[in-house]
């Protein structure tokens, strides 16, 4: 970034730096799970059949790696949109710039997941698109136990 | 497929290779599953109204797709840990998404044992898309 250029990162932005958002439901259902795994050309049964994945040890139809549960949105409810995607941003454009996801523990159709988001960093860039913010969130996701059972870090490009 | 063990892979090692095609009826079956709607991905005249030449592959189908590579190499005994991308490149519809691998890595952690890879999608012209590692937990013997 050059010196003349302003920055719009503000005062109010960078205070929202690593705060934690009230936890929003996500749910994964034996439907979720097989249409995640469709999508993803798998042909493993324990995606899709509740007996063949029992046989295997699983609790009941597994997750697919990347789906934690459709998070539940009511229309009209600020709930679903974590509080650090809500930022004042004025670029309208976003591309995706990264995934990654640890997981602890596996996920299975019937689990409820909480999951809580926070901004863990801002950063400004000049690129071929122009002007960049990047967005850094990381999002944690607990079972009914409590237990973190995945993170995920994810980078959104903001230009 | 044999369950590939612990004991059988060494650093510089290369995993079996997925292709798999992105034409629109995945990338709607992505849209549906993962809950990604932004139109750039199934409809061509709000993709080009953007800017873009055509319609293009979701990033998180692409990270999915990684852990579906590992998931189909590290077998029934295996466990996926980690699997982190960076989305460099943009992959245009109806291409084939080549998802690869290679073991940069293996060590012992918490009694588990533990393989290092770095990973990453190719476009049909060999580019890589999209970089990135990943952690995967193998049986021993």
């Amino acid at each position: 970034m050059t010196q003349q250029q302003a920055s719009v990162i503000t005062d109010e932005m960078r205070e929202r730096i690593g705060v934690e958002s009230e936890p929003t439901a996500h749910e994964v259902d034996n439907t979720g799970c097989r249409q995640f795994a469709r999508a993803v050309g798998y042909t493993d049964a324990i995606y899709f059949d509740e007996a063949t994945a029992k046989a295997k040890g699983h609790r009941a139809i597994v997750a697919p790696y990347g789906f934690l549960g459709h998070p539940v949105v009511v229309p009209g409810q600020a709930a679903g949109v974590p509080e650090a995607f809500r930022l004042n941003i004025p670029y309208k454009r976003v591309l995706n710039g990264g995934t990654d996801i640890q997981y602890m523990a596996e996920v299975c159709a019937g689990d409820k997941l909480s999951a809580t988001t926070k901004l863990t960093d801002l950063t400004e860039r000049e690129g071929k698109i122009g002007p960049m913010l990047i967005v850094n969130t990381e999002t944690a996701f607990r079972n009914e136990k409590g237990e973190t059972v995945a993170i995920q870090r994810g980078t959104a490009i903001r230009y | 497929m044999a369950q590939v063990y612990f004991e059988d892979v060494s650093e510089g090692q290369e995993i079996p290779k997925l292709a798999q095609n992105c034409d629109s009826q995945r990338l709607v079956f992505w849209a549906a599953g993962s809950g990604d709607y932004y139109q750039i991905h199934y409809d061509k005249d709000f993709a080009q109204n953007t800017g873009l030449p055509d319609r293009i592959t979701h990033g998180a189908l692409k990270h999915a797709l990684l852990g579906r590579l590992l998931d189909e190499w590290s077998g029934d005994g295996g466990r996926v840990l980690r699997v982190a991308c960076s989305y460099r490149g943009m992959d245009m519809i109806d291409k084939d998404v080549l998802c690869r691998g290679v073991i940069t890595g293996k060590r012992q952690e918490n009694g588990s044992n533990v393989v290092d890879l770095e990973v990453w999608t190719e476009d049909p012209d060999g580019k890589k898309t999209t970089p990135g590692t990943a952690v995967v937990e193998l049986p021993s013997k």
